[in-house]
């Protein structure tokens, strides 16, 4: 036996349904249902569509978890849940859940954020994280810019988009290249065929006057605009769309100006470690850009693999284990689904902290 | 034995301990808050609070009860996920019923029972001497065909009881929760197997898939 806290990890903000179990920073089970291909002829995920499928695949996949970790509930020490931000009425369904298993089982419930938990999945990999750290959270929802001194507690948001999230930007100009969504795979598999440097599309919130105000910000709703502009262009003139090299030089665009103002932010605060987090940093050019040119300033990059990158359960787990071990206190039984929790609140301690919905 | 029932298909959030014989079912807690917008912050405190005043803890359900609606989604996934993972928690049964029968099943004659679906609908069934003989279904109050229908029941009836033209009985407005349980009795005193408890949803998303969006093959 080991004292390393066992926790459950309920994870439903967006379209896949995931249950993690996690004893420390050991990864026991990273169970999984999506229902991403429910979604696909929407071109986006449907909130209520999601909802539903959370609540047809809630009990099977804790029971899948359970069964790979080989343990039972009555093992857990806690449970860790994901409170916000992310779609209400999804996020509500995983928060019922746990409240019901903590309820039932006696065990004590951790109302978590899923961008903290996003940082805390490296710990699975590679271990403790250095603090403070950097945290670039890429996904179909966010984009963001944090700063962890504390993953415990203090976790700071130095940026976000202004506009769409980067992932979201992929859907779009995946579907005007004709691809399929989530459109983050297939532009990467076709950039890999393609020239980054083509077409120069703009590079959101890096202009001088930007970033004065906006030094950590992105924006990637014009860059969408510009590749539907130069399609529409191409099209008129009756020329051929180079597919492969707008796929590369819109991922350019993309990862230049996240790992760009992300140096900018290292260097500003002394930090010396980047993690990398969310759906967008399975990207194979968004690694290979971030570690080029972080290990060229001399810092680290720390990126879990792809399959802990996207939404999962083990991620609320890693973050569950580690407020556990930190001794922070649980969370009640009254805490909401906060669609909109601040990056600040890693964890809901007093469900009333803020007034919800 | 021991049984918890939960309901959040309506602007109440209702939990109750109620204790199963072979000659009856008596409730032994019952909390109930009504905002149509808390179910996912109320219902687990009230249930823990059902139990303590019970006396009794999670471990000595034999079984739970939870009402599938017709009723708003967001709010009737709250009780029907809670109930489930309690029931897969403790390993025992659970155990769904029409939350309209735990309105409609309590009245004598024919009986309208209505909750308020939003978007100027109801969630209606028909019960003739607490048999429910039409529904659930959901539809706007005006175009309900009630000829035969003598009165109305349920917090849908209240709001719309100018509109449907019928006595509109006060009580009980939201989903009794002895009535669901007693609904269940049978299948509770019965040990039957337990059920997935499927919400009466009546609707599809509002999602409509926007042009030129390709589906991988």
């Amino acid at each position: 036996m080991t004292d390393e806290p066992l926790v459950l990890g309920i994870e439903t903000s967006c379209d896949e349904t995931g249950v993690g179990i996690v004893r420390g920073h050991t990864l026991l089970a990273d169970a999984i249902a999506t229902s991403v291909d429910q979604h696909a002829r929407f071109g986006g995920v449907v909130p209520e569509v999601a909802s539903r499928a959370h609540l047809e695949a809630m009990i099977p996949t804790v029971q899948r978890a359970l069964d790979t970790a080989g343990v039972t509930l009555g093992d857990i020490d806690a449970i860790a849940v994901t409170a916000g931000p992310g779609l209400s009425g999804a996020l509500l369904v995983g928060v019922a859940a746990a409240k019901a298993y903590a309820l039932a089982a006696g065990k004590p419930i951790y109302g978590v954020n899923h961008l903290s938990a996003h940082i805390a999945v490296d710990t699975l990999e590679n271990g403790p994280i250095p603090e403070p750290a950097l945290g670039l959270l890429v996904s179909g929802g966010h984009s963001s810019l944090l700063l962890v001194e504390d993953l415990a507690g203090r976790v700071e948001q130095l940026g976000a988009t202004i506009d769409d999230a980067a992932g979201e930007a992929y859907d779009k100009v995946a579907r005007l290249l004709g691809m399929p969504f989530p459109g983050g795979p297939p532009i990467d598999r076709a950039a890999k065929d393609g020239d980054p440097h083509a077409i120069e599309f703009p590079r959101g919130l890096t202009g001088h006057r930007d970033m004065e105000k906006h030094r950590y910000d992105f924006s990637f709703s014009g860059l969408k605009t510009a590749v539907a502009r130069w399609i529409e262009a191409r099209e008129k003139a009756g020329e051929p769309v180079p597919v492969n090299d707008v796929a590369a030089s819109f991922q350019e665009a993309v990862c230049d100006v996240l790992t760009r103002k992300a140096l900018d932010a290292a260097k500003e605060h002394g930090i010396e470690t980047l993690l990398l987090g969310g759906g967008v940093a399975a990207n194979s050019r968004l690694r290979a850009m971030s570690v080029e040119r972080f290990e060229k300033a001399g810092m680290r990059v720390r990126v879990p693999r792809p399959g802990l990158c996207t939404d999962n359960g083990a991620m609320v787990a890693a973050l569950g284990s580690h407020l556990v071990a930190a001794g922070v206190a649980p969370s009640d039984l009254g805490i909401p689904a906060d669609s909109a929790l601040p990056v600040e609140l890693v964890s809901m301690v007093e469900h009333d902290v803020r007034v919800t919905r | 034995m021991f049984v918890l029932a939960v309901d959040t298909a309506t602007p109440a959030t209702s939990a109750a301990v109620a204790h199963v014989d072979e000659t009856g079912v008596e409730i032994r807690a019952t909390e109930r808050v009504v905002d149509a917008r808390r179910h996912g912050e109320e219902l687990a405190p009230l249930i823990a609070s059902a139990l303590a005043t019970a006396g009794i803890t999670p471990g000595d359900l034999s079984a739970i009860v939870a009402g599938v609606g017709p009723g708003p989604f967001t709010g009737l996934r709250v009780g029907l996920v809670t109930a489930a993972a309690m029931g897969h928690a403790l390993a025992v049964p659970t155990y769904g019923v029409c939350s309209l029968d735990a309105i409609g099943t309590l009245t004598t004659g024919r009986v309208l029972a209505a909750t308020d679906a939003r978007r100027r609908e109801v969630y209606w069934a028909v019960y003739d001497n607490g048999e429910r003989v039409d529904g659930p279904a959901v539809d706007k109050p005006a175009a309900l065909a009630v000829d035969d229908v003598t009165s109305a029941v349920g917090d849908g009836a209240m709001l719309y009881a100018e509109v449907l033209g019928l006595p509109v009985a006060p009580e009980p407005r939201y989903p009794d929760l002895a009535a669901m349980v007693a609904v269940a009795a049978g299948r509770i005193r019965a040990g039957a197997p337990t059920e997935q408890l499927t919400p009466l949803y009546l609707r599809r998303p509002d999602a409509v898939p926007p042009p030129g969006v390709v589906v991988a093959s």
